[in-house]
């Protein structure tokens, strides 16, 4: 049976965060999507954005593993990344990669103005609303800094979010602050990453909301991974398992129990 | 001054443990970057203020040789003279050269970062001259025989009991023997004694925020007026300027004057804005005799057409390392040379060379709230990202990050081992954690695991449970 045709046609990226760390939340966007309307592939030859060997400058790498995006998510209407971080990587720095490369700027800005990040994506794009989803706890939301600044992502997961029934937003003072993962950064520089992120931790502990919730796992993991190392006792989980009904699962560095 | 950026880790972890540096530095995020929030949001134009700055700044960039070279026949026209210098040397020669002529014994200075860069109070002192600094954060440190640790507010590390000691040690020879605490009381302290500095000084030196082309002039901005008596006291202005401050003309200077103020301390101008115009003329009432224009490239002309020209357009205000959490984790010292912040980690790479600085482009997270704030739009992200690539071209990385790169990015080109390769480590940090949920030793990744715990993956990857589902039809 095919899709009708008003379906949007969407290839997931999982990244590599995602498939490796946390499946759930691939299946979430998932389901978020099929409720959204769309048709989901997930190309079988990505791997990841190749954003790490970018930022250490390793440019040939980068350049090869985004060849490799680009090809596997040819011809499908939209690419959605549940991360703001690979969503613009894509979207905005394969053009700095290969700048003055004419030849593949033309695949590279067709692939830019349909790649977006999941929750901006559900918003904007599909206009969807959560329906029945229910969450009796408090939640404060984490903005990355990819996904706000460079995605321009800020209202999108609060008015969906705004919508599972029982949730009640509890903003943190100086949310626009990076919490200290970086991608290597939080590897190279671990003392700095520790400050900055302990900083974010007690802004976050101070909002007095039992749940955190973000839309980058790499922010995530390294605040979730700081407060279990603290032994402070918040949930952690990625925005995309509480929209789609999945807020009772464990957070993450929780363990099956 | 020595570049000590090779131990910015080190200084790094000793500024983190330094409970006056965490104080002090920890309380910029809630000064200077509300101000300028506040007074950016009461200018409805502030962001196309922005854009015509920066496209102004590249303008003039692209026609810097004109612009100088009308900046210097306009001085000359008022009776002033151009000094063009290619090297700190040159330039601490053509100062020091300008100092003997006047006899000179003692010098005031106005705050100035480019006679920071060149080491110009060190070399005068060699030479038996006295520098004097008259800005209050530059004097308090001059003091304590230490470097600015922010641009616009060097002393911001010190804190009052600091500055009460050291005031204490060194106004004993001027009669003041109290050991004084008032923060006002301070501050009279130290005015009364910079008053017969200025009057008794030799020469005096100031930086320059702009160099008007088409008038001559040069432009500072102060918040204490110290600026304008170092600079119309003395019988002898040395004004010292990189090339890049030069504009067209004084319309444009005001574009400049109305982002400067407001990204910089969030105040809509400065208490005081100074405009130097030659040497005084018959009819003036005071001025200097001798006015001099000191112009510094020191490799400044080596950015124009590279890849970091847009360095080039920074206007100095601080709003970068107001703004970075890099900075205010870890202070204006650790960055070890004259400029600290993003803009340090971008600009000082091509100033000290990038063997010697190489962390600062790396410390960064790219957060990128200093191009975010940024009145000239300097993209600081990506030209740390450019130092990036150029460390890792020329072997500069060290060999464990660039083995670490180059294993993960052979597989991430090779999805099939790829899968292979996520599909055990899954399982092994799985089993590693147990039914803890997190893995409290990760001894590959002592970076990580020395601070946080590592959550543990869920057990099978993305990839390998939506193949098993498709297999099975769902």
């Amino acid at each position: 049976m095919s899709a009708p045709k008003e379906k949007k046609n969407v290839a997931l990226f999982v990244t590599c965060l995602v498939d490796l760390n946390r499946p759930s939340v691939g299946f979430a966007a998932v389901k978020l999507l099929e409720a959204a309307g769309c048709t989901i592939m997930v190309p079988e030859v990505q791997t990841c954005c190749g954003q790490i060997a970018y930022n250490s400058g390793d440019k040939e790498s980068a350049k090869e593993i985004a060849s490799q995006v680009i090809r596997a998510f040819q011809g499908f209407d939209y690419v959605v990344a549940p991360s703001g971080s690979c969503a613009g990587m894509v979207r905005h720095h394969y053009k700095e990669l290969f700048e003055g490369d004419d030849t593949m700027m033309v695949a590279i800005e067709e692939l830019a103005g349909r790649t977006y990040e999941l929750t901006s994506f559900l918003h904007d794009i599909c206009g969807y609303r959560p329906e029945d989803v229910r969450l009796d706890t408090t939640l404060t939301y984490h903005d990355s800094c990819s996904s706000l600044r460079e995605m321009k992502v800020r209202d999108q997961p609060r008015a969906l979010l705004g919508a599972v029934e029982g949730l009640e937003i509890k903003e943190a003072e100086d949310r626009e602050a990076c919490c200290g993962f970086g991608g290597t950064f939080c590897l190279k520089y671990s003392e700095i990453s520790e400050s900055m992120v302990d900083t974010k931790i007690e802004n976050l502990l101070a909002s007095g909301a039992g749940t955190l919730a973000a839309g980058d796992l790499g922010c995530l993991m390294n605040i979730a991974g700081r407060l279990k190392r603290r032994g402070a006792p918040m949930k952690v989980m990625h925005v995309a398992e509480i929209l789609a009904g999945m807020g009772e699962k464990p957070g993450l560095g929780e363990g099956d129990s | 001054m020595q570049v000590t950026s090779r131990r910015f880790k080190d200084s790094a972890h000793e500024a983190l443990h330094d409970k006056d540096i965490q104080s002090a530095f920890s309380k910029v995020k809630g000064g200077f970057p509300v101000a300028r929030a506040k007074s950016a949001g009461e200018l409805p134009e502030f962001e196309d203020l922005r854009d015509q700055a920066r496209d102004l700044k590249n303008h003039i960039l692209e026609n810097l040789d004109y612009y100088l070279e009308y900046f210097e026949d306009q001085v000359l026209l008022q009776g002033g003279r151009v000094h063009w210098c290619s090297s700190y040397a040159e330039a601490r020669e053509v100062v020091l050269d300008i100092c003997r002529d006047a006899n000179a014994k003692t010098v005031t200075k106005g705050k100035s970062m480019i006679t920071e860069e060149m080491a110009l109070n060190e070399h005068l002192s060699a030479h038996g001259i006295e520098p004097i600094e008259t800005d209050l954060g530059e004097y308090i440190i001059q003091l304590a025989h230490e470097h600015p640790s922010h641009i616009i507010a060097p002393a911001l590390h010190k804190t009052k009991d600091q500055v009460t000691e050291l005031f204490h040690e060194n106004h004993g020879k001027y009669g003041f023997t109290e050991r004084i605490t008032d923060p006002q009381a301070l501050v009279n302290e130290a005015r009364s004694i910079l008053r017969d500095k200025y009057v008794n000084a030799d020469v005096g030196i100031t930086g320059a925020n702009f160099l008007i082309a088409e008038t001559g002039s040069t432009v500072i901005v102060t918040n204490e007026g110290n600026g304008d008596l170092t600079q119309s006291l003395p019988k002898t202005h040395i004004a010292v300027s990189s090339i890049e401050k030069v504009v067209p003309t004084l319309e444009d200077a005001s574009l400049f004057l109305r982002l400067l103020a407001r990204s910089a301390t969030g105040q809509e101008m400065s208490v005081y804005t100074t405009f130097s115009t030659g040497p005084k003329r018959m009819e003036d009432i005071d001025g200097p005799a001798n006015f001099h224009v000191v112009l510094v490239d020191s490799g400044r002309s080596d950015l124009l057409g590279s890849d970091k020209q847009d360095l080039l357009r920074c206007l100095k205000c601080g709003a970068c390392m107001n703004h970075c959490p890099v900075y205010q984790a870890v202070g204006g010292h650790t960055y070890g040379w004259v400029y600290p912040g993003p803009i340090g980690a971008a600009l000082n790479p091509h100033m000290v060379g990038l063997e010697e600085s190489r962390h600062l482009p790396n410390a960064s997270t790219f957060c990128g709230r200093c191009e975010e704030v940024c009145p000239v739009r300097i993209p600081l992200p990506k030209i740390m990202r450019h130092w990036r690539e150029q460390a890792f071209e020329t072997q500069v990385t060290p060999k464990p990050e660039r083995w670490g790169i180059g294993i993960w990015a052979f597989f991430a080109k090779r999805p099939k081992l790829y899968r292979l390769m996520t599909r055990v480590s899954a399982r092994a940090l799985k089993l590693m954690a147990g039914k803890k949920g997190v893995i409290r030793k990760l001894p590959l990744m002592k970076g990580w695991s020395s601070v946080r715990d590592f959550p543990a993956p869920e057990g099978t990857t993305f990839m390998d449970q939506w193949k098993k589902q498709q297999r099975e039809g769902k």
